[in-house]
């Protein structure tokens, strides 16, 4: 069974690599495979996980008393099935709206404090501390953080001072963007050598 | 009442869930858990409404032999197959059938696709990184750096090209990347707040 499984996968390798030459049989048949098993992988994972384990298994916890209150949540999750007729699919926005207001209020908060604050805060330092290169350090984070926040600002015109500031944001930002690219062409050969090792190794085992 | 009542639950759900983080009561606590819990069991429903309307339009294109309906039949087929893999009788999660399935069919498609996507970003490199003007050599020369990093056919310029890497990722890029993180934040926070007030109604479709 393990040998039809690496040739299965090796096939599939092949498939998707395909694409390189032009969009052909072998390419699609393979993407399909995938749309339909993601799709039926990740309705088994929430089935058990979720709706198993979070509630078969929780409404049968006797030790707790409150275990009830988790049939809530069936109810709203039967409601959105409601879309389903048209005339009473109205009633499916009340799940909805209690998914997009709890996570509204909760992403409100959670990312104020994360994104927000705790970032200001680590900014927010001492530059003159330390040697040379740590004072220089301080002073590219310090300086950086503030001119990439004045490149993002367009309610004033970028000019004079507050546009060489915003002038400074983009270099920054592009060094940024050239890292987050080279990081990612990085992680793609590496998965690039991966199945290659794969394919040579584990299937053709021509790889010492 | 068909927007009037979504707009209320959207209110009270969302000024509970931000209201909650400064009462630490127990009552509030255990709404909070269950709210969580709420959304959790919601998904599962959502998901299965999702894999409906997938079965629906897959079946609607192979019924009319729409365009590429063959593949249609193929989708279905991995669906249904991964669906009866992870049945109980078959063993569920741990079913043979269904951890074989995820190991050589959805991994080396999945990695494979991401990995193919290296030869576009050389194509879509070759196409930016002309450096055409200073900036676009500075992002050629930070790309350059962090690609080397890691090179071990560099000799003595290996270690000097690591550290100026490690340099460029820990200050001028995480000065950037707070910038944007900072910018993200407020952004979700005044989102939110349109969502939680009712400002921002798109959820709610067109009717």
């Amino acid at each position: 069974m393990e040998a039809i499984g690496v040739w299965t996968a090796a096939l599939a390798t092949i498939g998707i690599v395909s694409f390189l030459y032009k969009d052909n049989v072998l390419y699609r048949i393979c993407e399909s495979v995938f749309i339909g098993t993601s799709a039926g992988y990740w309705f088994v994972t929430y089935f058990w996980d979720n709706l198993y384990r979070k509630f078969y298994l929780g409404i049968q916890d006797a030790t707790d008393p409150n275990r009830f209150f988790l049939w809530f949540g069936v109810v709203l999750g039967v409601l959105m099935l409601t879309r389903l007729w048209g005339k009473i699919g109205w009633l499916s926005r009340w799940p909805l709206a209690f998914v997009v207001g709890a996570t509204a209020g909760l992403y409100m908060m959670t990312f104020f404090v994360s994104n927000a604050m705790r970032q200001v805060g680590a900014t927010i330092m001492p530059i003159f501390r330390g040697n040379l290169p740590a004072i220089i350090d301080n002073t590219v984070l310090a300086v950086g953080v503030f001119c990439g926040l004045v490149y993002f600002f367009f309610s004033k015109e970028h000019r004079g001072l507050f546009g060489r500031a915003s002038r400074v944001g983009i270099w920054i930002l592009m060094i940024t963007f050239g890292a987050s690219f080279g990081y990612t062409v990085m992680s793609r050969m590496s998965l690039m050598l991966g199945r290659f090792d794969f394919l040579f190794g584990t299937w053709l085992g021509i790889l010492p | 009442m068909r927007k009037e009542i979504p707009q209320f639950i959207v209110l009270i759900a969302g000024v509970f869930m931000a209201m909650q983080f400064f009462v630490p009561h127990s009552y509030s606590q255990f709404l909070y858990r269950y709210a969580l819990d709420w959304l959790i069991i919601i998904g599962i429903f959502a998901l299965a409404l999702a894999v409906w309307s997938f079965i629906r339009v897959s079946y609607e294109k192979i019924q009319r032999k729409a365009d590429n309906w063959p593949y249609a039949v193929v989708s279905l087929a991995g669906l249904f197959t991964m669906v009866f893999a992870g049945l109980w009788f078959m063993g569920g999660l741990e079913s043979y059938l269904y951890r074989h399935f995820f190991s050589f069919i959805m991994i080396p498609i999945q990695s494979t696709m991401y990995a193919l996507l290296a030869f576009f970003i050389a194509s879509a490199a070759y196409r930016a990184f002309r450096a055409r003007s200073l900036l676009a050599t500075v992002l050629l020369l930070a790309a350059l750096v962090v690609m080397l990093r890691f090179n071990p056919f560099l000799g003595p310029l290996g270690e000097p090209i690591a550290r100026l890497a490690d340099w460029i990722l820990n200050y001028p890029n995480l000065a950037a990347k707070r910038a944007i993180a900072m910018g993200i934040g407020l952004g979700i926070v005044a989102t939110a707040l349109k969502v939680i007030l009712g400002i921002e109604r798109g959820y709610m479709g067109k009717d």
